[in-house]
């Protein structure tokens, strides 16, 4: 009997324990420091590219946990991971121990705080929200502005906390370029009358399917792209947000009001990334967790028997999390046989 | 507020001819100025420049010019500046623009400057 212990029970760590449990003599142990799994998938209402609804997604993955043999801790936070005779021993926030043949990091990412972006006005003026509060209330099917009416314009601002190097963060997160189209995408077809700008450094359109919504996006929602950051917003007398830029493709200042500015918040690893790729020493400067080699050994540590996946190695979209959590489950069967 | 026009207008080339360009007032740049090569040329200095709500001054450009070792009356476009360093603080990318202006002042007026003119 083989038990693997797998941290984290989002997409990566619930792909991974379904196809590892579908081996004999084998036994998984999926720890979840939430009450609930698939957390980061449940405020989203459709995914990129394909817009379907992210609740079925939440729906699928649930049901592979249905296995004997996956073992679900829920309310269960890892705050150790040690290497042990060849084997390996956990610790979980109550002291309990737990041994485990190998280990699969998947603890995920978690949203860059826009509080720290303060020139931005999060947290100050009610019109200035997140891409994640907007897909909650996208969700919602109710989008309303900081005074209750329906909003007549809204501006997306892209790279918040992300390729800044003010917030310590030099990278790319690759997911709110196509993210910011999609919810403009989502916001002409629930309220058709409202005008939608997305504030653009270089728009990373790297999927599949990516640069044809972004066509889509122009030529059949209307929506418009200026090429600039905003570099300050402030709120009007009559709640407005009036938001400071260039158009650099002009060359001249712009001024522009806007019921709301949506902020795409980038990804940083989640704390539980942090704490455990220090502790086993695979963390890289931002604390997202790195690998052998980027080619050939991206699922493995330098601990034989430490394996990671998902977007606790890099900010990663959900098909790269679910592709790269079966890629773990290759080595990891390697390295248990 | 209007742009009240009392700045300098950039007197833009017609077209950049990369053949006669000369990098060495351009290399002596990004070498006293590092920060200098990783603009990405987002805007936010521009938008938030203290002489640009005023002038035609635009920062980004300068840079951009300087990069394309345009240098025709670039010291006489940089007057409008007050050095007040708004655009450092927020560039993205940490481009070091006040020293990068300071720099390009020098450069530019320095009586055994190293480009043909
Ligand atoms: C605004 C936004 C919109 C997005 N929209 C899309 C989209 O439309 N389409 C798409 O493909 N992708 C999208 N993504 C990306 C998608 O969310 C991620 O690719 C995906 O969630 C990554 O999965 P993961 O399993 O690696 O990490 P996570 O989803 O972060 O899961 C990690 C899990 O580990 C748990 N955990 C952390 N630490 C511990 C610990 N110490 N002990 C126990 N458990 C722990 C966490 O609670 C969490 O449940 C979006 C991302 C953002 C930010
Ligand atoms: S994906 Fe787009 S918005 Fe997000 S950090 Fe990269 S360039 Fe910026
Ligand atoms: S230092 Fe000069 S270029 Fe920079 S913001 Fe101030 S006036 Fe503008
Ligand atoms: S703020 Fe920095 S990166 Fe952006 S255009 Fe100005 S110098 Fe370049």
């Amino acid at each position: 009997m083989k038990t693997i212990a797998i941290i984290g029970a989002g997409p990566a760590g619930i792909e991974a324990a379904s196809i590892l449990a579908a081996k004999e003599e084998t036994e998984i142990l999926l720890f979840e420091k939430s009450a609930s799994t698939l957390d980061n998938l449940r405020d989203k209402a459709f995914l990129f590219p394909d817009f379907s609804a992210a609740d079925d997604l939440v729906e699928i993955l649930e049901a592979k946990l249905n296995r004997d043999n996956i073992k679900l801790l829920s309310g269960k936070e890892v705050k150790s991971v040690t290497e042990q005779d060849g084997g390996w021993q956990l610790q979980d926030a109550e002291g309990t121990s737990y041994t485990a043949d190998a280990v699969l990091m998947t603890t995920g990412y978690k949203v860059f705080d826009a509080h720290r972006k303060e020139e931005l006005g999060y947290g100050i003026y009610p019109g200035v929200i997140t891409s994640i509060d907007m897909e909650k209330k996208i969700k919602e099917g109710k989008v309303l502005n900081a005074v209750g009416d329906t909003p007549k314009k809204i501006v997306f601002l892209q790279c918040v906390g992300s390729r800044d190097e003010k917030s310590g963060n030099h990278y790319c997160s690759k997911v709110c370029c196509v993210t910011a189209v999609k919810q403009a995408i989502e916001l002409r077809k629930l309220l058709p009358e409202v005008e939608t700008y997305i504030f653009y450094m270089d728009l990373r359109m790297w999927g599949g399917g990516f640069e044809e919504m972004y066509r889509e996006s122009q030529e059949k929602y209307g929506v418009r792209y200026v090429r600039g950051r905003i570099s300050e917003a402030a709120s009007t007398y009559d709640g407005k947000i009036q938001i400071k830029s260039e158009d650099t493709l002009v060359g001249l200042p712009l001024k522009m009001s806007a019921d709301l500015l949506v902020l795409m918040v980038g990804m940083e690893p989640s704390e539980g990334t942090k704490m455990l790729t220090r502790q086993c020493n695979c963390a890289d400067s931002y604390g997202f967790a790195t690998t052998m080699n980027p080619h050939l050994r991206d699922n493995e540590t330098a601990q034989p028997g430490l394996f990671v996946a998902g977007s606790c190695k890099r900010p990663m979209s959900l098909n790269d999390t679910l592709t790269d959590a079966r890629s773990a489950v290759v080595k990891i069967a390697e390295y248990l046989r | 507020m209007r742009n009240l026009k009392f700045g300098f207008a950039i007197s833009t080339p017609r077209s950049i001819n990369m053949d006669v360009a000369d990098n060495r007032l351009l290399k002596q740049l990004e070498a006293e100025v590092p920060s200098f090569k990783r603009c990405m040329n987002c805007g936010a200095c521009s938008a938030t420049c203290s002489a640009r709500q005023f002038t035609d001054y635009n920062i980004r450009r300068i840079h951009s010019l300087f990069r394309m070792q345009q240098y025709q009356d670039l010291e006489k476009e940089l007057r409008p500046c007050m050095l007040c360093g708004k655009c450092t603080l927020v560039c993205p990318r940490g481009v070091n623009l006040r020293s990068m202006i300071m720099n390009m002042k020098k450069i530019l007026t320095d009586p055994k400057r190293k480009d043909n003119e």
